[in-house]
């Protein structure tokens, strides 16, 4: 529930941001919307509290009640990777504000200079 | 960028060795604990990074050893091998975890899999590819 | 593929090694024909996927022996050829990987046994051919005639794989050999009707059957071996392989149903008659040659379908003889002569036959090969060509249905053959004899390697006509045996016998030959005459498909697209991600709204209170503020911290949930995200400009809008719990057989490995992309621009990786 309403205002304050004319915003927007995707993976299976998904000494399988440990393998993957994106957005927004001479994104139409 | 603060540096000095440790132990007790080659990956490049941004990036490239994209590509590479293991020497599907237990004097029995190789190969790529982007910038 | 790679190493021996290479594929399949002509088949498979009963299973028997002759056989002169012929190009090594890559594709499709297979090398064959065609990219004719070449061979691509999944679903099998054993015929299903209209576009378009055959003449632009090899003896011979192939099973053996029969008969007649016709009025070298091939395709299509008329399997196979032959024939002088064409081309930089002349002084080896040619495909003895005509003929004479369209047939045959001898006189001998013309450079014989193709290929038909036991009737035999369906045992009974005593001894059919042959000289004498009366008739080839498929291709397609792009992609990100948010919107919401939303009415602040500890509710509302902060402050330092701390407390709330492995990894990337986002901010700009007030409360509403959608979807996904969760299985043999306690890490490095080996590679393609973006300096005009200056590197230096990067990409395209 909690949860839920958090992954709701991540995307609020993510889209918002995407749509600025400022292309650091934009990146801010990318990595908003990241955090707010895994969340939003994260929770849809419904959160237990408590238990990593780690198997006892002496055990062979979970003992529940155990958190899924799919999304979480999921998630690792996708936050790395939105790293790597975010990495790449930034040198980009570098790159594009040295050759342009802006960061308005509104100053960015044209395919061909 | 370099930022000159006597504290920093002897900081670094005394964690960079510390993380290296804690990335080496995440990695390898990452498959009973948490941990793993991701974060065991981003940990070492967090070393690399604190390296370059108190004693500067030359400093950093003599830590790393090797150009950062060469870890990058041995650790692709590492992990395509653990990938193809199966396939190509048991005629099982691709990415079947293959095991083998080895005698190591001092230690005992050593458990070792393609899926350890594997997550080693994830190891290298993260860091290779982390500290690779964070020296270009700094150095940019 | 390997190809550019061993041109670079091997230099000029590149030809000789790949024809090698080459050779020996033809030299295995050589060898294998005494064991086929024994009606054996050779068989071979491995499981691809299982699953859907896709196997990688080829077979040779008699067809696919044929064609496998066929394509290394000529490919092998080809490939000596085109290292000649292109030996000044800088791009050879890239040809000569786009010909041995189409070379494999067309071994794998006369070769596949599992029907599926044949049609992803029939595909292949298409995107080669493609490759090929268009392999002159500088020239504009050149690409529009490959592309399309390919979307008309792709499109009945289609249409055949649309056609074999039904044929797969009647059959119940994929593999062909177990159709064939089982005497499956397709004709008692009731999917009969689409299966055939299905396989027929799909092979009417690559064999360039009316009204598909115009991508045929256009592709003519490829260079001389592309031609050569595509247009005698591959690309468009997989449509008359697969129709030949399948006669069995569509046609239904002998006596087979009456729609395939006319359907082919009449299709492949109106082709054969247009496209003589059409051959007859070009005076352009290769035009003529490509007219012509069209012609022989009809003829072979239109053989097909005699095959299922004939009234008994005797017929049957006497016509599938015919059939073969002809195949055989046709690929040795159409081969041989569009490397003379080629040769021509090459030595007087002339493309008009009339225009050329009195090279055969000049010239005598390409002369005594072009000659060889003619005379085969005129169908004078002693050629391969004479034999393959009179057993069309004499077939069509005694097998054929003996009704109207039989005699219809037989006609329209023999005024093709009369076309044929007029054409065959063009390309062959008018430019080698008569008066030598002038030329600016004095014409030359080529180098051996220009000749020695067509020279051989004459000397094949020759062999094969003087005699016939040696290759030509096993060949045959067996080729013939596989179409007409005949069982192993009656092989050597059946009725091939292509020796020049046989074949002269016959009555009318050699009539019939003669005379064409008399008319056709005639009318290649007074051809100016033929050209001038028919002249009215060329507006016809215009109400061909070539038509439609400009309306459709270019009003419809492409106009589509820009449309589409003009309203869509007007080149202002922030209206792209608008348009996308409000799609999104619209679809998931109706979606989610249209689920019932039973979530929707429960007492929200209700369930946090009640479900919610105290350090969850403080990281919860610490992510709100900082997600608000980072949308509102004006200082980019603040919006960074701002969004930092939202990380972070994500990274806490991981650890409350019970996924340590991923808040680990999180503070990490948090850590890391927030030193690079401090390395670059210091030099950007300010926030400044910003957007007017109705906007920024219209993105505000898509914002919102967003939000709630996404609230709403968590809160249906938690309430809708249906299956059971997979989770289980990693629980329980994460330990058991991936040896590890830690599941998450078991599930990304054994379970899901494939995943995560995709994952990291994309992680390597982002830090090279950032490694070329910081590295590339582009130059305006040849100056560094303002902005290349960097610490510690010249221009100069930039300027090179720049150029080093380029040049690795162009590498890395061809292989």
């Amino acid at each position: 529930m909690l949860l839920a309403i958090t992954v709701g205002v991540l995307f609020t304050a993510a889209v918002y941001l995407l749509l600025r004319r400022s292309l650091l915003k934009l990146v801010l927007g990318l990595v908003l919307i990241g955090h707010a995707a895994n969340l939003l993976i994260f929770s849809s299976v419904g959160v237990r509290r408590g238990r990593p998904p780690l198997i006892d000494e002496g055990q062979t399988a979970l003992a529940a009640p155990y958190t899924d440990p799919l999304p979480p393998a999921l998630i690792l993957t996708a936050i790395v990777i939105g790293f790597a994106v975010t990495a790449f957005a930034i040198v980009l927004l570098r790159r594009a504000y040295q050759e342009i001479g802006s960061d308005d994104l509104d100053d960015m139409r044209a395919t061909e200079q | 960028m370099i930022i000159r603060s006597v504290i920093l540096q002897s900081a670094t000095r005394l964690l960079v060795p510390l993380l290296v440790l804690l990335s080496v132990a995440a990695l390898l007790r990452g498959h009973n604990a948490p941990g793993g080659g991701f974060v065991g990956g981003l940990i070492a490049a967090a070393a690399v990074v604190l390296q370059a941004y108190s004693c500067g990036s030359p400093s950093a490239r003599r830590l790393l050893v090797l150009d950062p994209r060469t870890y990058l590509g041995i650790g692709l590479l590492v992990a395509i091998i653990s990938g193809l293991w199966a396939p190509l020497l048991h005629g099982q599907p691709v990415f079947t975890g293959v095991w083998g237990t080895f005698a190591v004097p001092a230690v005992g029995e050593l458990k070792i899999g393609t899926p350890v190789t594997f997550d080693i190969g994830v190891y290298l790529t993260v860091l290779g590819v982390v500290a690779s982007m964070a020296l270009e910038l700094l150095e940019d | 593929m390997l190809a550019p790679a061993v041109c670079r190493l091997a230099g000029r021996a590149t030809g000789y090694l790949l024809a090698a290479v080459v050779g020996v594929t033809a030299v295995y399949f050589a060898a294998q024909v005494p064991v086929i002509a024994q009606g054996q088949t050779l068989r071979q498979a491995i499981a691809w996927v299982p699953e859907l009963g896709v196997s990688l299973s080829f077979s040779l028997d008699g067809l696919s022996l044929l064609f496998a002759l066929l394509v290394t056989g000529v490919g092998l002169f080809i490939v000596l050829y085109a290292s000649s012929y292109l030996q000044d190009d800088a791009l050879l090594g890239r040809f000569y990987a786009y010909l041995m890559g189409f070379m494999a594709s067309m071994l794998g499709l006369v070769l596949a046994d599992n029907i599926l297979t044949l049609f992803i090398f029939w595909e292949l064959t298409s995107v080669t051919s493609y490759l090929l065609i268009g392999f002159d990219h500088k020239d504009a004719k050149a690409r529009k005639a490959a592309l399309q070449a390919l979307v008309v061979t792709g499109s009945g691509g289609l249409a055949l794989l649309a056609g074999l999944v039904l044929l797969q679903l009647a059959s119940g099998t994929g593999e062909l050999s177990s159709m064939l054993a089982s005497g499956f015929t397709a004709s008692g299903s009731e999917l009969y009707t689409p299966i055939v209209v299905l396989v027929l576009i799909g092979a009417f378009t690559k064999s360039a059957q009316i009204p598909f055959h115009f991508w045929l003449p256009g592709a003519m632009t490829a260079p001389s071996p592309v031609s050569a090899y595509l247009h005698s003896s591959t690309m468009v011979k997989a449509g008359v392989y697969l129709l030949a192939r399948l006669t069995p099973i569509l046609g239904g053996g002998s006596g087979g149903p009456q729609g395939w029969t006319i359907t082919l008969s009449v299709v492949g007649g109106l082709t054969m008659l247009w496209g003589a016709f059409v051959a007859s009025r070009q005076t352009h070298f290769k035009r003529v040659l490509a007219y012509s091939t069209v012609s022989s395709l009809g003829m072979m299509v239109m053989l097909i379908g005699a095959v299922s008329a004939a009234p008994v399997a005797g017929a049957a196979a006497a016509t599938a003889a015919g059939l073969a032959t002809y195949i055989l024939a046709h690929a040795c002088f159409k081969g041989a002569l569009f490397m003379v064409a080629g040769a021509v081309d090459h030595a007087v930089h002339l493309k008009d036959v009339e225009q050329v002349g009195g090279l055969g002084r000049v010239m005598p080896f390409t002369a005594a090969a072009a000659v060889t040619a003619t005379i085969s495909m005129m169908g004078v003895p002693p050629l391969l060509g004479f034999a393959a005509k009179e057993q069309v003929l004499v077939t069509m004479l005694a097998g054929g249905p003996g009704s109207m369209l039989g005699a219809v047939l037989v006609v329209a045959a023999a005024v093709a053959s009369v076309l044929t001898v007029l054409l065959a006189l063009l390309v062959g001998l008018k430019p080698f004899i008569g008066p030598l013309m002038s030329t600016s450079e004095p014409p030359h014989e080529g180098p051996v390697r220009l000749w020695l193709g067509p020279v051989a290929l004459g000397v094949a038909g020759l062999v094969a006509g003087i005699a016939p036991w040696l290759f030509a009737e096993p060949i045959v035999r067996a080729a013939a045996a596989a179409v007409a369906g005949v069982p192993r045992g009656e092989l050597a009974a059946m009725p091939v016998d292509l020796s020049l005593g046989h074949l002269l001894h016959l009555g009318p059919a050699l009539y019939i030959s003669l005379g064409a042959i008399a008319a056709g000289v005639g009318l290649f004498v007074l051809r100016a005459r033929w050209r001038a009366i028919t002249a009215p008739l060329d507006k016809l080839d215009w109400l061909t498909a070539e038509r439609a498929y400009e309306a459709i291709f270019h009003g419809g397609v492409l106009g589509l697209a820009s449309l589409s792009t003009r309203i869509f992609q007007n080149g202002s990100l922030r209206v792209y991600i608008r348009i996308v948010m409000l799609a999104v919107l619209a679809s998931a919401g109706l979606a989610l709204a249209g689920s019932g939303g039973a979530f929707l009415g429960r007492d929200l602040l209700g369930d946090v209170k009640a479900d919610t500890t105290m350090i969850e509710g403080v990281l919860v509302s610490l992510i709100i503020a900082g997600a608000v902060a980072a949308t509102l402050v004006g200082s980019r330092l603040a919006a960074i911290v701002a969004v930092g701390l939202v990380g972070y407390c994500i990274a806490l709330l991981f650890v409350v949930f019970g996924a340590p492995d991923v808040a680990m990894t999180q503070f990490a990337v948090e850590t890391l995200s927030v030193i690079i986002l401090l390395l670059v901010v210091f030099r950007l700009p300010r926030f400044n400009g910003k957007s007017s007030r109705p906007a920024r409360i219209f993105d505000a509403g898509i914002a919102i809008g967003v939000g709630v959608l996404m609230t709403g979807l968590v809160l249906a996904a938690q309430s809708n719990l249906a299956a059971q969760p997979i989770s289980h299985f990693f629980a329980e043999r994460s330990l058991t057989e991936g040896y590890g306690r830690n599941v998450v890490n078991v599930i990304l490095v054994d379970f899901r490995a494939l995943d995560t080996m995709g994952e990291i590679t994309v992680l390597g393609i982002a830090a090279v992309g950032i490694w070329t973006l910081l590295r590339i300096r582009p130059t305006r005009s040849g100056e560094i621009s303002a902005t290349a200056r960097r610490a510690g590197t010249g221009p100069g230096a930039g300027h090179d990786s720049g150029t080093a990067a380029a040049e690795d990409g162009k590498d890395g395209v061809p292989s």
